[in-house]
């Protein structure tokens, strides 16, 4: 099954990923519009998160082409990797926040890294913290902060460089229905202002709220989607 | 480059503990190889001395004449290499001896005859000191007709030349192992820091961080730290010294000469070596890490 649209941000040709023998993804062909909203979902190692790594080259593809943007993956230098990765805001499963470093500090981090200037950062960063309900928390550090807090931090993080792409991978998947019901208004209102957002998610109810396009993997490869 | 530094003094300030090895470290290497350099110097400065004072007896034929001495005098003094040549009468060697020998000195009054010989005491232009020269000279001098034979005490000036040879190549090579070991220890350290901190180091390429924003913090970092080191080194040797003149100093070998430590530039070369140091562990490391 292949599905191609007009206007990607994103384009997969026959992406195949391996690995050793086993194969995570097969024959991938999927196009991504910009300003979509996409939920990627099939079960526990469908090849969810290796789509989403093989978009921000998290990992290289083992045949195929990708096109992000108009870059194509399999001919960026390593030295234009991190200007790839500032096109993209990424939640991670595990929220990836760095543990010494203060909620504030954490999220500044993304504009730090792409040379903003030190001025515009601390009303920026305020902003977006603002905007997922954590700008009184931005003194603390991760570890003393609940799950859904550090999710809506990493929401935060994802959105604060002002991305094209924002890829979650399973946002909501350890936090309780309240909390996974604040991160998805918080993606919803990323997706508003512009951005193409990409969900990986095996929540059947978040599925079901979703008024927009899914796709099913199941054994890495395309499937037509299952009706909710 | 500010936000750098800050980055770099705040990762510092984070990893007090393995900040401090490597300073101390760093310190300590630094220290004992300054110390070798500053024993080098003042042993050099010692044979320098010593060199000053470097003459050359040349005692006459007993059978040499009053024309064939004047004659020996202007013939010393057309060598290169000589700077004056004093003439010493019998009269006035055995006063020489007299002085030399203080309280045994009434010993010489037995003496029916002056048994010391005519002799010149030739002292040497600065350029012709040196082992080698000394000993050209000296074969040069034997060779006139009129000298019986030479003494500058030629086994004791090539033993310590060797000494000091030896010295010169063992600075060297100490010097080289102290710079390798010192560039391993910083290397080491700041793989433990990376290692540490590899997660960060990971969310921060994630994120779109480039090779240079996470390297230049810890490249300041290395700088820092074996700036440091070597400044607490230099002071530590400097306390040792300034304990060591003090206590010793005076009087004895201190009133024949005097000790010195390195000049202000030398101290100031020998910091910006250790940063130099530090910088080199924090690549080394890096390359490795960032593979």
């Amino acid at each position: 099954m292949t599905d191609t649209r007009n206007d990607a941000i994103i384009r997969l040709f026959h992406v195949h990923k391996r690995y050793g023998a086993k194969a995570a993804l097969q024959d991938l062909t999927l196009d991504i519009e910009k300003n979509e909203l996409l939920f990627v979902t099939g079960r526990s190692g469908a090849g969810k998160t290796t789509l989403l790594r093989l978009l921000y080259l998290g990992e290289e593809v083992s045949e195929g082409q990708i096109l992000v943007d108009g870059m194509n993956l399999s001919r960026i230098p390593r030295g234009r990797i991190p200007r790839l990765r500032r096109k993209f805001g990424i939640i991670f499963q595990d929220y990836k926040l760095i543990p010494t470093k203060t909620v504030y500090d954490n999220v500044a981090l993304v504009l730090d890294a792409a040379g903003r200037k030190p001025s515009v950062i601390p009303k920026k960063v305020k902003s977006v913290l603002r905007i997922v309900g954590m700008e009184d928390r931005m003194n603390a550090y991760p570890p003393s902060l609940s799950g859904g807090e550090q999710q809506r931090v990493a929401v935060a993080r994802a959105a604060v460089g002002d991305p094209k792409i924002i890829l979650a991978d399973e946002p909501t998947g350890s936090l309780d229905e309240e909390a996974a019901g604040l991160i998805m208004s918080y993606l919803d209102t990323f997706h508003t202002r512009g951005a193409t957002v990409i969900v990986a998610t095996h929540d059947k109810e978040l599925l079901r709220r979703a008024n927009t396009r899914v796709v099913q993997l199941r054994d890495g490869r395309l499937w037509p989607s299952d009706p909710i | 480059m500010k936000r750098f530094y800050l980055r770099a003094i705040k990762d510092i300030r984070d990893n007090r503990f393995l900040t401090a090895i490597t300073v101390i470290t760093i310190a300590l290497s630094i220290m004992i190889a300054a110390a070798f350099a500053l024993f080098f110097i003042n042993a050099g400065d010692v044979l320098t001395l010593w060199q000053k004072g470097i003459r050359m007896m040349v005692y006459l034929d007993p059978e040499v004449s009053e024309t064939g001495r004047i004659e020996t005098k202007s013939r010393l003094q057309a060598i290169a290499g000589v700077q004056e040549a004093h003439y010493i009468s019998r009269e006035d060697a055995l006063e020489r001896l007299r002085g030399q020998m203080q309280h045994h000195a009434a010993l010489l009054d037995n003496l029916r005859d002056n048994p010391l010989p005519e002799a010149f005491e030739v002292t040497l232009q600065a350029g012709a000191r040196d082992s080698d020269t000394l000993q050209f000279l000296a074969e040069r001098i034997s060779g006139l007709e009129t000298v019986a034979e030479v003494e500058y005490g030629q086994q004791w000036i090539g033993r310590f030349t060797s000494i000091i040879k030896l010295f010169s190549l063992a600075g060297y090579a100490i010097g080289g192992l102290f710079f390798m070991a010192t560039v391993f220890i910083v290397a080491n350290t700041i793989r433990l820091v990376l290692y540490a901190r590899r997660e960060e180091i990971e969310i921060m390429r994630l994120v779109g961080a480039t090779d240079r924003f996470i390297k230049i913090p810890f490249y300041l970092q290395g700088m820092i730290q074996g700036g440091l080191g070597s400044f607490l080194g230099l002071t530590a040797l400097f306390l040792g010294y300034f304990y060591l003149t003090r206590h010793f100093g005076a009087g004895g070998a201190g009133e024949m000469f005097q000790m010195r430590f390195f000049p202000a530039a030398t101290c100031a070369g020998i910091v910006l070596g250790g940063m130099v140091v530090g910088w080199l562990g924090s690549w080394v490391s890096l390359k490795q890490f960032l593979k």
